[in-house]
């Protein structure tokens, strides 16, 4: 059973699905800089800037309403610049009752700025996850001399993030098959079912923790010792080599 | 009689909890037999193969080609001799086929075109061919076992030592892999509870129980003994 809903790579043959990994990686790393940089309020290079997004989404004809649902994910993460609203001085709108926290326009607008710059970053990101293999990302940033312990931990994380998917989903599915409701309502308090959760994430920490040390006996059957080596070239498939012609 | 390729004397191995695995194994392996490792659960059989990988220490010897296996030598050593582990999961640690069969060879220090070409000959031994590319958390079970017996014999190992090959296969896959084992030349230790695959694919058996061999000899004469098994578990 695999959880391929974790697979973000959406195979296609578009011109931006063929396009070298090693050109759309510090591309969309230096587009994300960009929209970093963009002064709050600066709505036409917002505009443009998603005007782009829109036109290489279309091109890849992954679909906008998938790169959209993605980054909408992100959104919530950026209720942590909430506090600029209050923390930066300008003409006051609205003061909150009690008195102690104002609301400028400045504020506003800054907070506004950051979640346009965020949700153009976050679908950069997806958009590139999504016309882009995963291997061929880490493929991409060897050769761009990130260091190498790096890509091989992206490359366990990217491996291990499936298999851990497929265990807690079978502890939740053994969890909800024996959990019958005789009386037409499931039984056990809040504690209860919280500490029967947390004894399932402690039991995925623990079968983690063994399955790390299984992997890392295979490793040195074959040879590791404890040096990240890589070959210099993986050979790149089809995709990539016509996107180069 | 020719050498043996793997001589364990005497070999005995406590778990840090006190739970005494092996009580004294003596087992021999001749170039090009291949041998089944049976015995029921936690009659010793993972353990025995990780002290053959030298990858836990016991008391007694191990000697691989003729040479005691010690720290020293371990590492040329596990060249030699490939352990396929029982969950594919694990021996499966990268994110494509190619980057995991080309394990064993890069640290080995080939270069890299001969890398390229193990791998590709490996692939193609156990029926992958042109599976490079594929994300290993995308094979069926039948292909992760595979591919995991492939990165071991990218190394071309004298003797491989398999862990539970057939485990959790359907019948179809299951020949598939029987029909992948019998092609292959090498020494060969199996530890399986797969009586059916042991008589189709293995001449010799050692039944292991309580960490001790208490029969070695020919399979089919171990196999019609069915005293023997049912007192030990199979």
């Amino acid at each position: 059973m695999h959880i391929n809903a974790l697979d973000s790579y959406r195979p296609g043959r578009s011109r931006v699905h063929r396009l070298d990994p090693r050109v759309k990686l510090p591309l969309t790393l230096l587009f994300i800089l960009s929209v970093a940089l963009m002064p709050d309020r600066s709505w036409v290079a917002f505009g443009l800037s998603q005007g782009l997004l829109l036109l290489v989404t279309f091109l890849s004809g992954v679909g906008a309403g998938l790169v959209q649902r993605r980054s909408a994910v992100a959104l919530p993460f950026t209720l942590a610049a909430l506090t600029v609203i209050f923390a930066t001085p300008g003409h006051p709108l609205w003061t909150l009752p009690g008195g102690l926290l104002t609301v400028t326009d400045a504020g506003l607008w800054r907070f506004l700025s950051i979640v346009i710059r965020s949700y153009l970053s976050v679908q950069a990101a997806v958009l590139l996850a999504a016309t882009t293999p995963f291997p061929d990302l880490l493929w991409a940033a060897r050769a761009l001399r990130v260091p190498r312990t790096l890509v091989a931990v992206s490359g366990f994380l990217y491996r291990y993030l499936f298999v851990l998917a497929d265990e807690a989903q079978r502890l939740l599915r053994a969890r909800e098959a024996r959990s019958a409701a005789p009386g037409g309502r499931g039984g056990g308090s809040v504690v209860w079912r919280a500490r029967v959760t947390g004894a399932m994430a402690g039991s995925l920490f623990i079968r983690s923790y063994e399955r790390s040390e299984r992997i890392y006996a295979a490793m040195l059957a074959r040879g590791y010792d404890g040096e990240v080596r890589l070959l210099k070239y993986q050979p790149l498939g089809e995709e990539a080599s016509l996107g180069e012609g | 009689m020719m050498e043996p390729c793997v001589e364990v004397r005497d070999v005995r191995f406590t778990y840090p909890d006190g739970r005494e695995a092996l009580r004294g194994i003596n087992l021999h392996l001749a170039p090009g037999e291949k041998v089944a490792l049976v015995g029921p659960n936690g009659a010793g059989k993972s353990t025995l193969i990780l002290l053959l990988a030298g990858l836990l220490k016991g008391q007694g010897s191990i000697r691989i080609f003729g040479e005691e296996l010690t720290e020293k030598n371990v590492r040329r050593l596990r060249a030699r001799l490939g352990v396929v582990f029982q969950d594919p999961d694990d021996q499966l640690f990268s994110p494509t086929v190619f980057d995991d069969v080309a394990f064993g060879p890069l640290y080995a220090g080939l270069p890299e075109a001969e890398v390229r070409e193990r791998v590709a000959w490996a692939l193609d031994q156990v029926g992958l061919a042109g599976f490079e590319k594929r994300l290993s958390h995308h094979l069926s079970l039948g292909e992760k076992k595979r591919a995991a017996i492939a990165t071991v014999l990218a190394m071309q190992p004298e003797v491989l030592v398999l862990d539970e090959p057939a485990a959790g296969l359907d019948p179809r896959a299951r020949r598939r892999l029987i029909a992948v084992l019998r092609d292959l030349p090498q020494a060969m230790l199996l530890a399986t509870h797969d009586l059916w695959l042991v008589e189709e694919l293995l001449p010799r058996t050692v039944l292991l129980n309580g960490g001790t061999v208490v029969a070695d000899g020919p399979t089919a004469a171990i196999l019609t003994n069915k005293r023997l098994l049912e007192t030990h578990g199979l």
